[in-house]
């Protein structure tokens, strides 16, 4: 599989990540070296076998459902660069 | 008296607690050095204030009988881990001055383990590369050079002539404990992000089973297969530094309830009667004869200390690179998510939030990480999941049977080169195609597919005097073994010759 312009500029979008015109064909031809280099894994004969879910077979560890940490906003936003009485500053995003 | 930038982690520890030299004088030598090799640039951020108090607060525990483990010991600390109070960039530009109010498990362990740091290493952006050249702050330099070649440092610190690359993404790591600019590092590695400086280097570095270090306040790459651990001159070093890095963490639901074992006493236990796997897939084509001829060395110095050789088969080696570029980029492109310029870093602002969040990502992320996040987000989108990345996580199960079966049959250890080729020069590889680069980690990608440990350790010199390393890669948690047999290696291969400080 190989993708186009037009699939590059909405990857790009999904990612969040805005691209200039001239970056385009630039990443369009970086993104298909890197899927052809992963199109040999059509080789393998991988059915009846289960996607790794977890590298090392462990239980995952549980806590107490409780407040164990917190109570500082001022150190939570302390390198945020927009803020104002401990929130995070955003452009408007409601009407 | 060896210079005291020269001594290894256990000579200065042995020298701290006889008085021979203070914790102060210690630090003091390698802020002078670090001073003078800025041309290098594997120092991102030096910290020699900081540095200077904690070996004082060192003096005044060994003067008190109250040495902790690494007491007075200077350390460097790749950029990647968050050092409170202390700017954390993981070498990008999105970071910004990003001061973390926490300290990292790994660092905090060093730290109450009396260890002094000296600053912050440069490193791959976000540890994305295998050459440090994707820093944001520039490439590191090699303290190596090619036997004849012309590359210097003039007077006012600039290089001259085309460098070799420290590797990566641990650069600054590896070639700071080559240069003698501190006693030992701390690294991570995700696809071979610290054996392959490591070997670049001459340097050892262990990349523990996934679970045995904890992970937090680490700046995340790919959750699955990020592990930390150390870069130092010697085998005995490393096993000195994991042992206070690695520890059980709450904090870290993927780091294992195990207790830490002893592992510097694990390197006199030897290799006698262990059976170490030659994995024949591991014979790539266009491999160096050089490459060869140490590998097969490697295997006679095992069977010399009375290990038995055997041949092994890793079938699904060849699959290991390109199922690996898949699961980390989908990996990474969820982790980077959070750098959307509103809560720390560099914002650039929009016309409305999603505006911003596009263009704090454009001006923020270099080139190498902008790609591995579309790479990532195009995998895990609707329609290519199942296509790409159920099938590399399918894959990624074979790759770890293939190990499971292979010490099944009683096998300890596998013996493998560390790297496909000795160091390259900057700007050498991955200009115009990126798996050009990607190549380098075609012998320690499969180790952290499989969750397991592997350590790189200096074998020898090329024909152009370059050092060339050796992979031994061992069961889940069982680090001893590679340390003993790490350290046969080591014995057998006598230590490299580090280069002089020809930038100095």
């Amino acid at each position: 599989m190989s993708v186009d312009e037009k699939t590059v500029r909405r990857i790009a979008h999904l990612a969040r990540i805005a691209v200039t015109d001239e970056e385009v064909p630039h990443l369009q031809g970086e993104l298909n070296a890197i899927l052809s280099f992963v199109e040999q894994l059509n080789e393998v004969n991988v059915e009846g076998v289960e996607p790794m879910t977890s590298v090392t077979p462990m239980v995952m560890k549980k806590r107490q459902d409780g407040v164990t940490d917190g109570g500082y906003p001022e150190k939570i936003v302390q390198n945020a660069p927009a803020t104002e009485d401990n929130f995070f500053l955003v452009p408007k995003v409601v009407e | 008296m060896t210079e005291l930038t020269h001594l290894t982690i256990a000579e200065a520890r042995d020298g701290l607690k006889a008085k021979t030299f203070s914790a102060t004088e210690l630090t003091q030598a390698h802020v002078d050095a670090i001073e003078k090799a800025r041309a290098l640039n594997a120092y991102v951020l030096e910290t020699p204030d900081k540095a200077l108090a904690m070996a004082k607060a060192s003096d005044e525990r060994i003067a008190k009988g109250e040495a902790g483990a690494l007491e007075g010991i200077p350390l460097g600390i790749k950029d990647l881990f968050c050092t409170e109070g202390v700017v954390s960039t993981a070498s990008s530009k999105i970071l910004g001055n990003f001061n973390p109010p926490y300290e990292s498990t790994v660092t905090r362990n060093l730290w109450n383990d009396g260890a002094v740091m000296l600053g912050k290493l440069n490193m791959d952006e976000f540890a994305m590369g295998s050459s440090n050249e994707t820093s944001a702050f520039g490439p590191v330099v090699s303290p190596w050079r090619r036997e004849g070649s012309n590359v210097s440092a003039d007077a006012s610190g600039q290089i001259e002539g085309t460098h070799l690359v420290p590797g990566g993404s641990s650069g600054g790591s590896a070639a700071a404990v080559a240069a003698h600019l501190c006693l030992g590092a701390t690294a991570t590695d995700t696809g071979g992000s610290i054996r392959q400086p490591a070997a670049f280097t001459g340097t050892v570095g262990i990349k523990p089973t996934y679970g045995r270090v904890s992970r937090w306040g680490t700046v995340a790459f790919a959750s699955s297969l990020d592990q930390a651990g150390p870069i130092t001159r010697t085998v005995r070093d490393s096993a000195i530094m994991l042992g206070s890095m690695a520890s059980p963490d709450p904090k870290d639901t993927t780091c294992v309830d195990l207790p830490v074992p002893d592992f510097e006493a694990a390197i006199s236990r030897g290799v006698k009667g262990l059976k170490i796997g030659i994995p024949k897939e591991y014979r790539i084509d266009g491999m160096s004869p050089e490459i060869e001829q140490l590998w097969h060395q490697g295997a006679e110095w095992l069977r010399a200390a009375g290990a038995e050789i055997v041949e092994v088969s890793l079938p699904h080696t060849k699959y290991a690179l390109p199922a690996y570029y898949i699961v980390a980029p989908a990996e990474a492109s969820s982790n980077l998510a959070r750098y959307d310029g509103v809560r720390y870093g560099l914002r650039e602002n929009g016309r409305d939030i999603v505006d911003l969040y596009e263009k704090s990502r454009a001006a923020g992320f270099g080139r190498e990480v902008k790609r591995r996040i579309m790479i990532g987000t195009y995998v895990l989108s609707a329609g290519y999941y199942d296509a790409y990345y159920v099938r590399a996580q399918k894959l990624r199960t074979l790759i770890k049977r293939d190990f499971e079966e292979v010490y099944a049959q009683g096998v300890h250890a596998i013996l493998t080169p560390a790297t496909p080729s000795a160091a390259f020069g900057i700007g050498e590889k991955g200009s115009g195609d990126p798996v050009e680069m990607y190549l380098n980690d075609i012998f320690t990608v499969t180790v952290n597919m499989a969750g397991l440990p592997g350590i790189a350790v200096p074998a020898g010199l090329d024909a152009q005097g370059l050092p060339l390393g050796l992979q031994l890669i061992g069961r889940a948690f069982d680090e001893e073994t590679l340390f003993a047999a790490g350290q046969v290696i080591e014995d057998s291969a006598g230590r490299i010759k580090l280069p002089q400080a020809w930038w100095a």
